[in-house]
């Protein structure tokens, strides 16, 4: 009885922490009531001209409909009229609604040419769609460019159901996008695998990422905040756990995160440089696991939408054969070439963890040096 | 001559063999409605699964596998070749003929698609699974990174365009030639209209399907790269190559849809169809339109401005021949003397929720809105609000309305109410909260979503079982009729329905108008 209440309890439990539902677009406002974006509060306001068009011309198509179905019934006794074809009416009924189509057609081309005003940007970031997560290069005019994946951060226990989720589930990234407030900012939208679709509503941006073409897309945002999306053009088994996250901040923080950002890049360079002992591979290596591998290898490795890497003889045989699964990926397969995606120190460390975890006792110890000799062949 | 005026043969040979109109009709509406209830076991599957937030059912690979046969079971599966057998059984007997002009052909197209199913389902049980790439499957999803089993689904394609194609001809030719002395084109009833226009579409665009996957076949088995940019390819050629198809094959299901209601509404009204023959022009406007639209659905693929004006101005357009259709069908109904039998009741239903999702439809096709709206559920509810509560509540209402003449039985009339507001609540409950989940931000096409939209999806689940349990109740009532129901000796059955079908006797006998009907009496719809 009890067991059956906690359950019950459990099954509501989303709909507890959720009271407010939203029915309607984003408005381009934010809760303070600061415009997100201009264009994202032009668009609202479009949605809604032609959304009370629509309701203006259904209460009279319905209206009409309506009283037709009250009065004019045959238990009423009535006798039908036989009228049918009215020129008159019938120019009418296609004339009007044309001009009304034009009066829609005028704001809906303006809005339409400022979305496609990507000219005068302050900032080009390279936007990148994989299986399943998004690449976000920062292009830097000295050729310094800053890159870094963005994965899901929601676990899988939130997602199978073993543990509370979260405020933000399947909205969440480890590393999300940041940029300046009140920046003009251009996106180059690609993809590198299938098409992807990459969309944040709250500030009204939607482009598609298609291999071999880059689109352009832009925005400026004006208020500082969180703002989340998701994938939006079905990319394979894990289309639907691919967030996008941005986070909008005044300049001065935007700098300070960039310079970090510098920082880190160069640690990680230092860090190949050396040798790094085995539980520190270990550490970092189940961290890229768990952002790169996870989905598709399983928590335990035991397999799922890829091969069992628990007792794997590709995970416990020769180091070359595994780092060439690892670097180039496999043909044919979702297994995507990771040699591009993750740094030298990431690549060894995950498969230092791959060779010692879920019970595959290797004790092989790989460090990034390996990793570059083996790059280069 | 009388010894050639047998019945049909008896046993499994009369449905093999069979050159006859009714029975191929019949054989396709059946198989129709067996590929509904097939298409509707994998949407409750989908509906299950988004119950709740969290994945509880299956995977998401299995989640994407339903999602596309779900997609293309409907349309290739039950409405288009429902609305064939609707073709099938009326067309010969609406303009006078004694059969369809290639009655070899036409048992043809019916026999080929049960295998060309038979070959899709089983992809199910193949290494790798069945297509996970939606009904659309956009190029590399459906090539590169395809599971095996896509070759057996491009097969299946291309069986499911050779059989629309035959079926296409059979409609073209036995309109144009068989029609009775008298039965000129502008007296045909509309449900011919709309058909003949549909197969004219339905030539032009097979075809072009036919060309798409046979591009990925050899993408994905000889080495070209027509969709793969690696080698050169173009991944968005796919998609207006698709959508060229795509679009016109929305007007294919919707057309004789219209056609449908065009015959329901007066004969309930008690009075002529308002305005024949703008309705007749509106329908080729309507088609035409269908052909210079398709990027539409491509809003976001970064086309060029000027491309984007010309397909969202376009796209306008289309809402003014279909105004004329809806104000057709209401001032229709205006001063009739309406009564509301099931048919009716569908057909209102039918009126009510296809202009809802004309208005969606209106909005879709707000180029810079769009960018808001597009692959979201509230395309998903959009395109249910046509594609249900359009064509196969016009389907469920033409069956409604001439069962009594095909079978010569009566269907349980409270019943069919019953159905009528069960699926019309359930539809509502099903797909009205999807336009909200969508603008609120949910994509369409996810096994698992964010908790602001736990609430709607699970109304949404609620009311598609509620939806889906209504379909049994139908068939039950079907199958109730055709063996107990109450006999109609009446030919009109309804006293408002006019048409050449309503002066045969009921059941139609297994041959019909062997000698040509006259026409005099028979006034212009």
């Amino acid at each position: 009885m009890l067991n059956a209440r906690a359950l019950a309890a459990t099954a509501l439990l989303p709909l507890a922490v959720n009271a407010q539902n939203q029915i309607n677009m984003s408005t381009g406002i934010s809760e303070a009531g600061a415009v997100i974006t201009d264009l994202g509060a032009e668009i609202y306001g479009l949605h809604m001209l032609i959304f009370w068009i629509c309701v203006a011309i259904g209460i009279g198509v319905f209206g009409v409909m309506l009283y037709s179905i009250y009065a004019h019934r045959k238990s009423k006794g009535v006798e039908p009229s036989q009228f049918h074809e009215h020129t008159g009416v019938e120019i009418a009924w296609t004339v009007v609604p044309f001009f009304i189509l034009v009066l829609m057609a005028v704001p809906a081309t303006s809005t339409l040419l400022e979305v496609y005003d990507n000219d005068d940007a302050e900032m080009s970031i390279l936007v990148t769609g994989y299986q399943w997560k998004w690449k976000y290069e920062y292009l830097d005019a000295d050729g310094e460019n800053i890159a870094f994946f963005s994965n899901l951060a929601t676990s899988q226990e939130q997602i199978y159901n073993t543990d509370t989720k979260g405020e933000n589930y399947l909205l969440e990234v480890d590393e999300p996008l940041v940029i300046p407030v009140d920046t003009k900012v251009r996106f180059l939208i690609t993809a590198n695998d299938v098409i992807h679709s990459w969309w944040v509503p709250e500030i009204a941006v939607k482009r598609d990422a298609i291999p071999g073409f880059i689109n352009e897309a832009w925005t400026r945002v004006l208020a500082e905040g969180v703002y989340r999306g998701q994938c939006t053009e079905l990319c394979g088994a894990y289309h639907g756990f691919m967030p996008v996250e941005v986070h909008v901040v005044g300049q001065g923080e935007f700098n300070d995160w960039m310079a970090a950002k510098r920082g880190a890049a160069a640690t990680d360079a230092a860090l190949a440089a050396t040798e790094l002992p085995v539980d520190e591979l270990m550490a970092r290596g189940e961290d890229v696991y768990n952002a790169s591998c996870l989905a598709c290898h399983g928590a335990n490795g035991e397999g799922g939408l890829g091969n069992a890497i628990a007792g794997s003889t590709i995970a416990m045989g020769g180091l070359d054969p595994h780092l060439n699964v690892i670097v180039n990926g496999v043909a044919g397969t979702a297994m995507q070439a990771f040699g591009a995606q993750l740094s030298d120190i990431d690549v060894a460390a995950v498969t230092t963890f791959q060779r010692n975890a879920f019970g595959n006792n290797t004790g092989d110890v790989v460090q990034a040096s390996d990793v570059v000799s083996y790059k280069e062949g | 001559m009388g010894d050639h005026h047998h019945g049909p043969a008896k046993g499994l040979s009369r449905w093999l063999y069979t050159t006859n109109h009714k029975d191929i009709g019949t054989m396709y509406l059946w198989f129709s409605f067996a590929m509904f209830l097939l298409g509707g076991a994998f949407a409750m599957v989908i509906r299950a699964e988004l119950f709740q937030p969290g994945m509880q059912l299956v995977e998401p690979g299995f989640f994407n596998q339903m999602t596309t046969l779900h997609g293309l079971v409907m349309v290739f599966g039950a409405i288009m070749p429902s609305f064939v057998g609707l073709a099938n059984w009326l067309i010969p007997m609406m303009i006078g003929a004694p059969d369809m002009a290639l009655p070899r052909m036409n048992n043809w197209s019916f026999w080929i698609l049960p295998p060309a199913f038979l070959m899709l389902a089983s992809t199910l049980l193949m290494e790798g699974g069945a297509p996970a790439f939606g009904w659309t499957f956009y190029a590399p999803l459906s090539t590169t990174y395809a599971p095996p089993s896509v070759t057996f689904f491009i097969f299946a394609i291309h069986i499911l365009g050779v059989s629309s194609i035959m079926g296409s001809i059979n409609i073209i030719a036995t309109v144009m030639n068989m029609r009775a002395p008298g039965m000129t084109y502008m007296k045909m009833p509309l449900f011919v209209w709309t058909w003949l226009i549909t197969a004219f579409l339905l030539v032009a665009v097979m075809p072009v399907l036919a060309g798409a996957v046979t591009m990925m076949l050899m993408d994905i088995h000889f080495g070209t790269s027509f969709f793969s940019a690696a080698g050169g390819g173009d991944p968005v050629l796919f998609q207006h190559i698709f959508w060229f198809f795509g679009h016109p094959e929305v007007y294919i299901i919707i057309l004789p849809a219209f056609g449908v209601i065009s015959q329901i509404i007066p004969a309930f009204s008690r009075k002529p169809l308002f305005g024949y023959a703008s309705m007749v022009y509106a329908t080729a406007g309507i088609a035409f339109l269908s052909f210079i639209v398709w990027a539409h659905h491509m809003y976001t693929v970064g086309m060029p401005v000027a491309g984007e004006l010309f397909f969202m101005y376009a796209t306008m357009l289309i809402a003014v021949p279909t105004g004329v259709k809806v104000f057709n069908w209401v001032t229709t109904m205006w001063r009739g003397a309406m009564t509301f039998e099931t048919p009716m009741l569908f057909s209102i239903g039918f009126l009510v929720l296809f202009t809802i999702g004309g208005f969606t439809g209106l909005m879709l096709s707000i180029a810079p809105a769009d960018f808001q709206y597009h692959d979201t559920y509230f395309v998903v509810a959009h395109f249910h609000y046509v594609m249900v509560a359009g064509a196969v509540f016009s389907m469920t209402a033409a069956v409604y309305f001439w069962l009594p003449k095909w079978t010569g039985r009566m269907y349980n009339e409270t019943m069919g109410k019953v159905h009528f507001w069960v699926s019309f609540i359930g539809f509502n409950v099903t797909f009205f909260p999807q336009h909200f989940v969508g603008l609120a931000g949910m994509p369409r096409r996810i096994p698992d979503y964010a908790l602001q939209f736990a609430d709607f999806n699970m109304m949404s689940s609620i009311g598609a079982f509620i939806y889906g349990m209504s379909q049994l109740l139908f068939l039950y009532n079907v199958i109730a009729a055709i063996v107990s129901g109450e006999k109609v000796s009446d030919e009109k059955v309804w006293d408002g329905a006019e048409g050449l079908e309503w002066t045969l006797p009921s059941p139609a006998p297994y041959h019909t108008f062997e000698t040509p009907p006259k026409l005099e009496e028979q006034p212009a719809y």
